[in-house]
C-alpha cells in the first residue's frame, strides 16, 4: 500500500467514526421526530381519520420549506441555532444539528408516502373493531407499512451519508472532510479514491442490509 | 353481556330512525346516498340489503356502526343510541358490532392468530390466557384451527374470509355486519361460507345484516330483505312470504328463486334422490 495511505490510517478511522456519529444522530432524530410528524401528516390529510385541511396545509408547507433549502445553505443559516444546541459550530456534533433538521422533514415525507400504501379497508376494519387512533398507528399503519418504512430509512441513510460529506466542508469532520482536505486540497488522488471507494462500500452495505430486513419483515 | 340486559328481546336490536347521508363529490356536486330511511331489525334476524350498485346499500350498512356518520337521524344498536356517543364510548360500543368485508381487510403482516386476537388486544381488559382461549375457540368455529401461525397471503379467499369472521366474532358481538362478503369468492366457497354464517346465526344467536348484489345469497341466507333504489327503500319482505305481489324487479326475482328452490326440493323429495338438494334452507322462518 502507498505510504501516504498508511500514514493516513489513524485519521481514516477517526473520520469513519465521525461519519457514523453524524449519521447516527441525524437518523435517530429523523426516526424519533420525523416519524411521528409523517404519521401526523398522513392522519391530517384529506379523507383520513383526523382530516384537517388547514393543519395539513400548514405542516405540509413547513416540511416543504425546510426541504427546499440547499443543504449547505441550511448549515450556514443554522449556525446560531447550532451554537445554542451543540455549544459549538465546528465538529461532527455540531454538523449533526443541521443534518437532523434536514433529515426530520425528509423522513416525515417518506413516512407519509409509505403509510399511504396501507389499504384503506384495513384501517377501516380497525375502526369498525373500535381501535383508537393511536392503536391504529401502532398496530395497523406501522405494522402493515414496516418493510416500506425500513426501505424509506435506507434511502434516508444513503442520502445523509452524502450530506454528511458536505458537512465536512465546514469543519464537520468525517469521511467527506478527509476526501476534501487530502484528496482535493493536497491533490492526493489515492486518498480521494480510497475515500470514494469506502463510501461506495458503505452505501452498498446500507442498501443491502435495508433490502434484506425489509424482505424479512414483508409477509404480504 | 351488559348491552343485552338493557334491551329486552322484544325491541329490535337495530333501529335506524330517519337516517340520511349525502356525500359531497370532488366536483362540488352532491350525492344523496341514503335518503331519510327508517329501519328496524329484530334480534336474531338475518337481514339482507339488496339493490344495484350505487343504490346506497353499503352506505346504509356502514351507518349501523357509524363508519359513516349520518347527516341526520338516529342509530340505536342493542339499546344504545350510537349517534350521541363520544369517541371513546363509540369505540366501546363497536365491540358489540362485528363486521366483515368483500376484500377481507386482514392485517397482512400479522398471523391468523394475531388477526383474530386484534379486537381483544385493543380493548385491554383481557388476560393473555383469555385471549388465547377465545382465539382458538373462534378459529375452531370457522374450521381453521390448523392455520394459527399462517400469514393471510398463504390462505385462499374463502379461508381469509373465515379468518375475518373469526376476528369479527372474537369480542362476542350481538350483531354481524357483512359487506358483500362472498363477492370475491367462487360459488362453491360461497356456499360453505353461507353455511358458516347460518350456523353463527342459529347457534350463537348473532343478528346478521348482509349487503349483497347476489340474489342467491339472499335466498339461501336471509330471513328478511329490503330492496334499495337511489337511497330509498322500495320494499321490504320476508323471504319465504311469496304470496304478496312484489313491486320491485329484484323482489320478483327473489320470489322466483324461492319458488325454484321449493320446486326442486319437492322434486327431490318425490324421486327420493336427496343429492339434488344442494343446500336446503334451514327452517326458521
Amino acid at each position: 500500500m502507498h505510504d501516504s495511505l498508511i500514514e493516513l490510517l489513524p485519521e481514516l478511522w477517526v473520520a469513519i467514526g465521525q461519519t457514523f456519529l453524524m449519521l447516527g444522530i441525524g437518523l435517530s432524530a429523523a426516526v424519533i421526530l420525523g416519524g411521528p410528524l409523517g404519521v401526523l401528516l398522513f392522519m391530517l390529510s384529506p379523507g383520513q381519520s383526523l382530516a384537517n385541511r388547514p393543519a395539513y396545509l400548514v405542516l405540509s408547507w413547513v416540511v416543504n420549506t425546510v426541504r427546499s433549502f440547499p443543504f449547505i445553505i441550511l448549515m450556514v443559516a443554522l449556525v446560531p441555532f447550532t451554537r445554542i444546541v451543540a455549544g459549538t459550530s465546528i465538529g461532527p456534533l455540531a454538523a449533526a444539528v443541521p443534518l437532523s433538521v434536514a433529515a426530520i422533514p425528509y423522513f416525515a415525507r417518506l413516512v407519509e408516502q409509505t403509510i399511504r400504501e396501507v389499504p384503506r379497508g384495513v384501517i377501516e376494519a380497525a375502526h369498525a373493531m373500535g381501535a383508537s387512533e393511536l392503536q391504529i398507528v401502532w398496530r395497523v399503519l406501522v405494522r402493515e407499512a414496516r418493510s416500506g418504512l425500513v426501505l424509506a430509512l435506507t434511502v434516508l441513510a444513503v442520502s445523509f451519508l452524502s450530506y454528511s460529506a458536505i458537512a465536512g466542508v465546514v469543519g464537520g469532520g468525517g469521511i467527506g472532510d478527509l476526501a476534501i482536505r487530502y484528496g482535493y486540497y493536497r491533490f492526493q488522488t489515492d486518498v480521494m479514491l480510497l475515500t470514494v471507494a469506502l463510501l461506495i462500500v458503505i452505501v452498498q452495505i446500507i442498501q443491502f442490509g435495508g433490502n434484506a430486513i425489509a424482505h424479512r419483515l414483508d409477509k404480504r | 353481556m351488559t348491552q343485552t340486559a338493557s334491551s329486552p328481546p322484544s325491541t329490535p336490536i337495530i333501529q335506524l330512525d330517519s337516517v340520511r347521508k349525502t356525500f359531497i363529490l370532488p366536483d362540488g356536486g352532491r350525492f344523496d346516498a341514503v335518503q331519510p330511511i327508517s329501519l328496524e331489525i329484530a334480534r336474531g334476524d338475518v337481514f339482507g340489503l339488496v339493490g344495484k350498485s350505487g343504490a346506497g346499500k353499503s352506505t346504509l350498512l356502514r351507518l349501523i356502526n357509524l363508519l359513516e356518520r349520518p347527516d341526520a337521524g338516529r342509530v340505536t344498536v342493542a339499546g344504545r343510541e350510537l349517534t350521541v356517543l363520544g369517541r371513546r364510548a363509540l369505540r366501546e360500543a363497536r365491540q358489540n358490532i362485528g363486521m366483515i368485508f368483500q376484500q377481507f381487510n386482514l392485517l397482512q403482516n400479522a398471523t391468523v392468530y394475531e388477526n383474530v386476537a386484534f379486537p381483544l388486544r385493543i380493548h385491554g381488559r383481557h388476560s393473555r390466557a383469555e385471549i388465547d382461549a377465545r382465539v382458538r375457540e373462534c378459529l375452531e368455529l370457522v374450521g381453521l384451527s390448523d392455520k394459527l401461525q399462517s400469514y393471510p397471503a398463504r390462505l385462499s379467499g374463502g379461508q381469509k374470509q373465515r379468518v375475518a369472521i373469526a376476528r369479527a366474532l372474537a369480542p362476542h358481538p350481538e350483531v354481524l355486519l357483512c359487506d358483500e362478503p362472498t363477492s370475491a369468492l367462487d360459488s362453491e366457497t360461497t356456499r360453505s361460507l353461507l353455511q358458516t354464517l347460518r350456523d353463527i346465526n342459529e347457534k350463537l344467536g348473532v343478528t346478521i345484516v348482509i349487503v349483497t348484489h347476489e340474489l342467491p345469497v339472499v335466498d339461501q341466507l336471509c330471513d328478511h330483505a329490503a330492496v334499495l333504489e337511489q337511497g330509498r327503500f322500495i320494499e321490504q319482505f320476508a323471504i319465504e312470504d311469496i304470496s304478496a305481489e312484489r313491486t320491485s324487479v329484484l323482489g320478483r326475482e327473489l320470489a322466483d328463486l324461492v319458488r325454484e328452490r321449493r320446486r326442486r326440493a319437492e322434486l327431490a323429495a318425490g324421486s327420493e334422490s336427496s343429492s339434488v338438494i344442494s343446500f336446503p334452507k334451514a327452517s326458521n322462518a
